[in-house]
């Protein structure tokens, strides 16, 4: 700690305080001098520009080293009086975690109530809820674990900071202890683990009731798009091979399979409430994520394999669009696993109604089948038709590939954004 | 000395100097340990800096999706047409952000720096076992580090199907630009990288067990090298799969084979695979994958501990326990990779089994956390930078791992798998948790690597900044995953419910710019350091532990002399009857007799009788 040594310091410390101020004043001029010239007009094409940013990064590293050299001639003067280290850094940390802690949990708070009253409603599905209760109880469980460990954490942060006067506890280890913090933890993950399988076979094991036979749907994703198939009056969805596609037959449906032919063409998915549906899921690229959020459905749409998910839903669009008070309200299928350019828009309507509603709806839905499919196939094109009206059918016919039309137009739209 | 004292030690006046070091063999084809523990470090800061500017580029366009950045053309040329990043290149942008930082920084950057730094120096050795293997190590891993880098130079862009790369949307070049050339440079770089982790882990496991010094027994080593020896064992076992996984891959994508290909339909086309399955590689990834994240976050928390420990002057509560949770661990870590597919579509009773798995290894890691903040408990905490980041990765550590529980279970998994949740969730437990335990050793051992001091005021500051910022960036983000916000989303704009979010994406997008800012504080500091630090004494920290006894001017052999004789275990700080409050290794217990306690002798009869007959004689001198 020689004087000499000081000295120097001092007249570098100087030096850099000279230097940092001839610089920002250089600096100032230079933004002075810029906005002299956008006089006329206003800053905003300065703010656009990247200098002006730099510039002021560069400002505030210029402020930093300031006080830094600051913070040292002050230290440096305190030494030379003989006084103790000027600042006491050790200090001003553990203040800082105690501050960090109060206003960390008062963060948490805000989020818990402000954010957390931004999430989904509540579940629109039988499963749905039962995936709440589990969800809520490992909620108050984590938030008690994550709050009081905090509180611990830098609470004693603040309490053993360091101190001359004390010696810290040789405590090296307690058996006891330290059983309790594994069996505690690990019967409380046992009754989550318990409560969660239950509810995992719940929703994935689902006794078949005669009386109540689920609609089946089939969703067949594909980049961008999810095709939906209902099943005509037979209840039952055909069967797909993709070797089939062409370009009028896009899911490659096997219209050999009698069960094909009465299916339908949907461009949103309409289920009734209360009625359990099953979704057949496919897919004809690559992995997609049939994902319904407010059900609280998701299952991954795999090429070459198909899956199942199964729910109720339990409440109708209106009755959730009184619920949420949002009268725009709209249930969602969406892709939630990577699949290319446009996989933040992949998204298709679902509208959950009432039975006489869904029947309606479903009535007036178009197959699949075409006269082109019908020549494509060999099947016989209907003559039936013929003699309750000749005009009937091409009209109906053209409607269908006209959707159809519609539908490649969307897709070419949906590609082009 | 002079300042740069890093150049000048090099006089080969210790014994061992038969051979000449010129400055290529010195800096760039270096086979002592602790220049290639500099060489990880420095290649992974690089890394971590361009990773961190990729997530900032992906973060501008989330934040703001309908203005236009000019100057965001003038670098990115056509993946920024108009001033607008594209989603192809966002989806690259996320992908290589992701792969660099897992691989590259996380793995790399983090094991094998201070694994290479640590071995040695903690057990007592002169190098690794093998130097040569260790500096081919470090040169594959460049090489990996290039290639995946070059791919930014690809006509069709960098890979893009996320760090998963999940066939077939990797396996199919139509499906999206990025599988081109882009993901073959990314499957090349993986493999080469997997060559340099599997050299740098087999040569971890052989020092470890076979070059330690005299005295140093398994239950004597630091908790550091527990960590980094755990991890090299579970590098070893898993990464293998992982290559086995992307050999299979580019033969899919090369050679027409079909493992992971069936049943493709692109538009009217049909692609001619037939029989694989795509969930063939998310097993084979994710059996890399799981355990890979306790590659990244092990390291961290044995660096974790050692810093606790010396920091609150106190020895860490439980050894045993954290040794044998770590060993848990590692074990569970190979059983629970399921988790990431419980909504694949695999067989629901995989999904209950692995429910369970999953969340049996959050007790150990329960059981660390508590160990921390009892090692915490009547300390006299020193809150040096180092200590600083340390009490930072304990609280990151707690919050996401506590998410986990909630994704680890099947039936929440459900609505919150590829959300935003899981987003917050990985970022706090393994990217911030396993940064801060990275920081943490940089601060520690920067004296022993450069042999001077960073500057602890500029550290501060850092800290306080990336510690905030990381919490402000990364906590809103839960709330996104509960409102059902898929992850991977290049715009928030075409969903309705999306909208309410895009203020809470401009503020995270803030908070993300001003914690890069404070990076800037970090790299100044430590390239600064390494020229101008403060000179760095011996044992800066008054550590107990064998690196603080060699000189501080870097030997390639690392002790003058002998390798100094190891008698206790490395946690006697504090310890009552002593007089100073740290006992290095290195002191007998002959020399404490007034601290030492019947516990030290593990059953040495002939000892005990000793230490009785001393305290019979001077247990009333002292009192």
């Amino acid at each position: 700690m020689s004087l000499r040594r000081l000295i120097v310091n001092k007249t570098m410390a100087a030096l850099a305080v000279l230097f940092t101020v001839f610089y920002s004043a250089n600096a100032f001029a230079q933004e002075t001098a810029a906005a002299a010239t956008a006089k006329p007009v206003d800053m905003g094409p300065i703010h656009k520009t990247a200098t002006f940013y730099v510039l002021l990064f560069l400002l505030l590293c210029l402020f930093i080293a300031i006080i830094g050299k600051a913070l040292k001639v002050y230290e440096l003067t305190r030494e030379t009086q003989g006084k103790s280290e000027g600042i006491n850094w050790n200090t001003i940390n553990a203040v800082l975690f105690a501050l960090f802690l109060v206003v960390g949990l008062y963060g948490v708070y805000w989020e818990y109530t402000v954010h957390g009253s931004m999430i989904l409603p509540e579940a629109a599905s039988e499963h749905g809820v039962r995936i709440d209760e589990m969800f809520n109880l490992t909620l108050i469980i984590t938030t008690i674990v994550f709050i009081l460990t905090h509180i611990v954490l830098f609470v004693f942060a603040y309490i053993y900071r360091s101190s001359n006067k004390r010696k810290a506890y040789y405590y090296p280890h307690n058996n006891t202890i330290e059983k309790i913090w594994t069996i505690v933890p690990a019967l409380v993950l046992t009754l989550l683990v318990l409560k969660g399988f239950l509810t995992w076979r719940s929703i994935f094991y689902k006794a078949e009731d005669a009386n109540n036979r689920p609609i089946n749907i089939e969703v067949v994703s594909s980049q961008f798009l999810w095709d939906i198939r209902y099943p005509g009056p037979d209840a039952i969805v055909g069967k797909r091979n993709y070797k089939l596609t062409t370009a009028i037959n896009g899911l490659g449906i096997d219209f050999n399979d009698k069960n094909s032919l009465d299916d339908l063409i949907a461009d949103e998915i309409v289920l009734p409430v209360n009625k359990p549906v099953r979704f057949t899921l496919a897919s004809k690229d690559v992995i997609h994520s049939f994902y319904m959020p407010h059900f609280r459905v998701q299952l991954n749409t795999v090429p070459g394999m198909v899956s199942y998910f199964e729910f109720t839903p339990t409440i109708t669009t209106e009755e959730m669009r009184t619920k949420t008070n949002d009268p725009k309200f709209n249930y969602i299928l969406l892709c939630a696993k990577i699949c290319g350019t446009n996989h933040f828009n992949m998204q298709k309507n679902v509208r959950v109604v009432s039975e006489a509603e869904y029947k309606e709806w479903l009535a007036a839905q178009t197959p699949y089948l075409t006269n082109d499919l019908r020549k494509a196939f060999n099947l016989p094109i209907p003559v039936e038709a013929a003699p309750a009206g000749t005009e009937e059918t091409p009209a109906a016919d053209s409607t269908a590939t006209a959707a159809a039309v519609k539908l490649d137009v969307k897709n070419q739209i949906a590609l082009k954004k | 000395m002079s300042t740069i004292s890093l150049h000048d030690t090099h006089h080969d006046d210790h014994g061992h100097g038969h051979h000449h070091e010129t400055f290529l063999t010195k800096y760039v084809f270096s086979q002592d340990h602790k220049m290639i523990a500099k060489q990880f470090l420095i290649t992974g800061i690089i890394m971590a800096v361009i990773a961190m500017l990729l997530s900032i580029l992906f973060r501008i366009q989330l934040a703001w999706p309908d203005k236009t950045f000019p100057l965001l053309e003038t670098f990115l040329g056509k993946w920024a047409e108009g001033g607008r990043i594209k989603p192809d290149f966002f989806l690259a942008l996320v992908t290589i952000h992701g792969t660099i930082m897992v691989f590259f920084v996380l793995t790399a950057g983090l094991s094998g720096t201070f694994s290479n730094l640590l071995i040695p120096l903690q057990l007592g050795a002169r190098d690794m076992a093998s130097p040569f293997m260790n500096m081919l190590s470090y040169w594959f891993f460049l090489v990996a580090c290039v290639i995946m880098m070059s791919s930014f130079f690809v006509q069709t862009g960098p890979a893009s199907g996320g760090w998963t790369v999940y066939p077939p949307l990797s396996a199919v070049p139509k499906a999206m630009p990025g599988s081109g050339l882009g993901m073959t440079l990314w499957l090349v770089s993986m493999v080469i990288f997997v060559a340099s982790s599997l050299m740098g882990s087999l040569n971890y496991v052989a020092t470890i067990l076979n070059m330690r010094t005299k005295g140093m027994d398994l239950w004597k080593m630091p908790l550091t090298i527990w960590a980094i020896f755990l991890t090299a064992v579970l590098g070893i076992l898993s990464f293998p799969v992982l290559v086995s996984g992307v050999v299979l891959l580019i033969f899919d994508r090369s050679f027409g084979t079909s493992f992971y290909l069936s049943d493709l339909v692109f538009g009217t086309e049909i692609l001619p695979n037939e029989g694989g399955s795509p969930i063939l590689w998310q097993h084979l990834f994710w059996f890399l994958g799981h355990p890979e994240v306790y590659i990244v976050i092990m390291p961290a928390l044995g660096i974790s501990s050692e810093i606790i420990s010396v920091n609150s002057r106190k020895p860490i509560f439980g050894y045993h326990a954290m040794v044998y949770s770590l060993i848990g661990i590692t074990v569970l870590s190979f059983i629970v990779w399921g988790h990431h597919m419980f909504v694949t579509g695999m067989n629901p009773l995989l999904g209950g089994v692995f429910m369970i798995t999953t969340l049996i290894i959050a007790v150990p890691s329960a059981v660390k956390t508590f160990n921390y903040l009892a090692t915490l408990w009547r300390g006299n905490i020193r809150f040096t930078p180092a200590m600083l980041f340390a009490v930072g990765l304990v609280s990151f550590f707690i919050s996401g791992g506590l998410t986990g529980i909630f994704l680890g279970n099947a039936s929440l998994d459900i609505n919150l798998h590829d959300t935003y949740f899981v987003v917050a969730h990985f970022h706090l437990v393994m990217g911030s948790a396993a940064i801060f335990g990275m920081l943490a050793g940089v601060y520690h051992w920067f004296p022993k690597m450069f042999g001077r001091m960073m500057n602890p005021k500029l550290a501060y500051l850092h800290f306080w900044v990336t510690f905030i910022c990381a919490y402000l960036v990364f906590f809103p983000l839960h709330f996104l995953g509960l409102d059902g916000v898929p992850r991977r989303y290049y715009a928030f704009t075409e969903f309705e419910f999306m909208n309410k979010w895009l203020t809470v994406n401009t503020f995270v997008t803030w908070s993300a710019i001003v914690a890069a800012l404070a990076q800037v504080a970090f790299l100044f500091n430590f390239f600064y350091s390494i020229f101008r630090g403060k000179k760095a004494t011996q044992n800066p920290w008054e550590a107990n532990t064998l690196e603080w006894t060699t000189p501080v001017e870097r030997l390639h052999g690392n002790w003058p002399g002998e390798i100094p004789t190891v008698y206790r275990w490395p946690y006697d700080y504090s310890k009552p009857g002593a007089a100073e409050d740290f006992i290095p290794q290195t002191t007998p217990f002959s020399e404490t007799m007034s601290s030492n306690l019947p516990h030290d002798f593990e059953g040495n009869e002939e000892a005990e009788r000793i230490q009785k007959e001393w305290e019979a004689t001077n247990k009333p001198v002292q009192q």
